[in-house]
């Protein structure tokens, strides 16, 4: 049996407020999906039925678009997501080291989760914290900076009991206070 | 004549504590500039065009255009709907300077994008932000409910009879959606694929509108011509190039970190200074200037160049969007090279040929040199994709995927040779 999903009454207020912005009710299909997304923890297709319902257009049409999109999630994952970036600077820097440091932790590769559901692991591209390297994302919200295997061994550990990291927000360095 | 960056002082992330505040940003002189412009009868739409226009403010999207001059293209109003899209996709990587706006000081890129639309006569605007940056989305959306909250944004403001509305939307994961035509597509609620031009967004934009299209830091500037004069604004950095400009320093330096000092701020001095140096003493190798998509320049190559649009030119690059990724003598080119085209490939939406298809034997044919399973001929096999790659495609994202290719593979020739001599001994 295929689960349905409905959107609460406040998802739907939410919606409303979307389709507000816009002069037409297409353009509200990315950010409903993402509200689809934060509440069911994915767009898998039923997911993609109720977003096209609500809205009134075509499922092919929301099909189009959730697949188009890296950060929808097309299928069930992780409870976590770890993203770690892995393009030009990250590389640099030792992202990829981090990568499988993290594949080897927890047991699986990038694009697989854990059989407990916790972790996912994805390889992804630059995240725009080039300067933070090498970094990763934790299930499309908070960045992680400057990574280590100790800070991920730390983050790991409180993601188990159901802690997210906080925001980190990094500077701009003065230039003022370095003597140069 | 060489900047002089020692003495300047931050203006568009300045050091003032708390700057994302509204009150505090109105204490330094918040919103003045478009109370005067919409409240004073010295300005008028076409003056403030004028004013942005003379300072030459060029685009920090990474196409260096007049922002003035582009507003200048905007069809005379119809009494129809008129657009401005602000780009904060920020994905080209080595690119992380808008999000620092939004997180230090939201209210002058705000101010600077309710200027141009006053000066466009625009009706709505949207910003347009990557997804991931989920973190800053929301530090967007406070300061846009507290500008709305204080009538900055909304219905007769400053009790002008300037209106004008301005919403927060977001991506989901596509650098193509960077490309202000495949923007413009993923706003109006589709898959992200790029237009054809013409007709240009001026013409038909957004709902087939007429919709601007700028970039976050260049709005940012636009609040300091108003208040200080585009001669003020000339006189900063260089004069083609002029105005402050965030540097984003990332790779292999000791201090990381995005700088605003002003433009033409020789690349040494950035490096070795202003970041610090290279990192465990080692020594430069390699510099992509501006965003992965400008092309590599070899240290020596560095000699007496500065970071502006003409002195890099000569040097063999370009400016970008002065996203520079600096790397040390260990680094493997051939990996990086491999590496920048697994993101090409990733990241073509597929329409075209050349780019869907080059950027994948692209990146096929180099994950085989990287292997050491590759032949000189290969490296004349990446040249030929890169040259039918080139310029035949809707957009830019096939030259920004082909120009590290060939440059890349001919600035470090001898290292792409080595990799692949095995085989050619095995042959011969
Ligand atoms: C493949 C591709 C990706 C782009 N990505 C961005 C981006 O992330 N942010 C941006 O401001 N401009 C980006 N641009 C440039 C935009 O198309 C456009 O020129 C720019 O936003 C205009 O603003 P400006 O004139 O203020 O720079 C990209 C262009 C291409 C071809
Ligand atoms: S050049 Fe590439 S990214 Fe641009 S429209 Fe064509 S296929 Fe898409
Ligand atoms: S390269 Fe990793 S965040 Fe930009």
């Amino acid at each position: 049996m295929e689960q349905t999903y409905t959107f609460t009454s406040e998802d739907l207020q939410e919606i409303e407020t979307i389709k507000a912005k816009f002069p037409a009710v297409m353009p509200a299909t990315l950010p409903v999906l993402w509200v689809a997304q934060r509440r069911f923890g994915h767009v898998e297709p039923a997911v993609q039925r109720l977003v096209a319902d609500t809205l009134g257009l075509p499922e092919a049409h929301v099909h189009g678009v959730a697949t188009f999109y890296t950060q929808y999630y097309k299928e069930k994952k992780g409870k976590y997501v770890l993203d770690v970036c892995t393009t030009t600077s990250c590389q640099l820097c030792g992202g990829y080291e981090m990568l499988h440091y993290l594949e080897d932790k927890l047991g699986i590769k990038a694009g697989e989760t854990t059989e407990d559901g916790m972790f996912s692991i994805q390889s992804v591209e630059c995240l725009g914290a080039c300067g933070y390297a090498p970094m990763m994302q934790i299930t499309n919200d908070v960045y992680v900076n400057n990574l280590t295997e100790e800070k991920l061994d730390d983050v790991i550990e409180s993601l188990k009991s159901g802690k997210m990291p906080e925001f980190e927000s990094v500077g701009m360095p003065l230039l003022e206070k370095r003597n140069i | 004549m060489a900047v002089d960056w020692k003495s300047y002082k931050p203006v568009i992330i300045p050091d003032i504590p708390n700057l994302q505040e509204l009150d505090v940003y109105l204490k330094n002189d918040g919103y003045t500039a478009l109370k005067k412009v919409v409240t004073g009868s010295d300005w008028t739409p076409e003056s403030v065009v004028n004013e942005v226009k003379a300072a030459n403010i060029r685009g920090r999207g990474g196409a260096g255009f007049n922002a003035g001059l582009k507003w200048s293209f905007m069809p005379k109003p119809d009494g129809g709907p008129r657009y401005l899209a602000c780009n904060g996709d920020e994905s080209e990587p080595g690119t992380f300077k808008d999000r620092k706006i939004f997180e230090y000081n939201p209210h002058l890129f705000i101010e600077g994008a309710l200027i141009a639309a006053y000066a466009m006569q625009v009706s709505t605007i949207y910003v347009y932000i990557r997804g991931e940056y989920y973190s800053w989305i929301k530090m967007m959306e406070k300061a846009l409910k507290d500008a709305y909250d204080r009538g900055f944004i909304g219905k007769k403001i400053f009790g002008s009879d300037f209106s004008v509305d301005f919403h927060v939307t977001s991506g989901a994961g596509a650098y193509i959606c960077g490309e202000e035509t495949s923007m413009l597509e993923s706003l109006e609620g589709k898959r992200g694929y790029p237009r054809v031009k013409p007709p240009f967004p001026a013409q038909k934009g957004l709902w087939g509108r007429p919709t601007t299209i700028n970039n976050i830091e260049t709005l940012a500037n636009v609040p300091l011509v108003i208040n200080k004069g585009a001669d003020w604004f000339k006189g900063i950095g260089v004069e083609t190039h002029p105005g402050p400009v965030l540097y984003g320093i990332s790779g292999h330096v000791n201090r990381p970190g995005v700088y605003e000092l002003p433009s033409g701020v020789p690349v040494f001095d950035l490096i070795n200074e202003v970041a610090g140096g290279m990192r465990n003493g080692k020594k430069l190798k390699a510099l992509i200037p501006g965003g992965s998509s400008t092309p590599v320049l070899r240290a020596d190559q560095l000699e007496g160049v500065s970071m502006d649009a003409d002195s890099l030119r000569e040097a063999g690059s370009m400016m970008g969007t002065a996203g520079m990724i600096v790397m040390d003598e260990d680094t493997d080119m051939v990996d990086m090279l491999w590496r920048i085209s697994h993101f090409y490939h990733h990241e073509s939406c597929g329409q075209c040929t050349p780019c869907r298809e080059g950027t994948g034997w692209a990146e096929k044919i180099l994950l085989k040199i990287k292997n050491g399973n590759g032949e000189i001929r290969d490296l004349d096999l990446l040249h030929t994709v890169a040259n039918q790659m080139e310029g035949r495609t809707i957009c830019a994202l096939a030259d920004a995927a082909a120009w590290p290719i060939r440059n890349t593979i001919n600035r470090f020739r001898d290292e792409f040779d080595a990799r692949c001599k095995k085989s050619v001994h095995a042959v011969a």
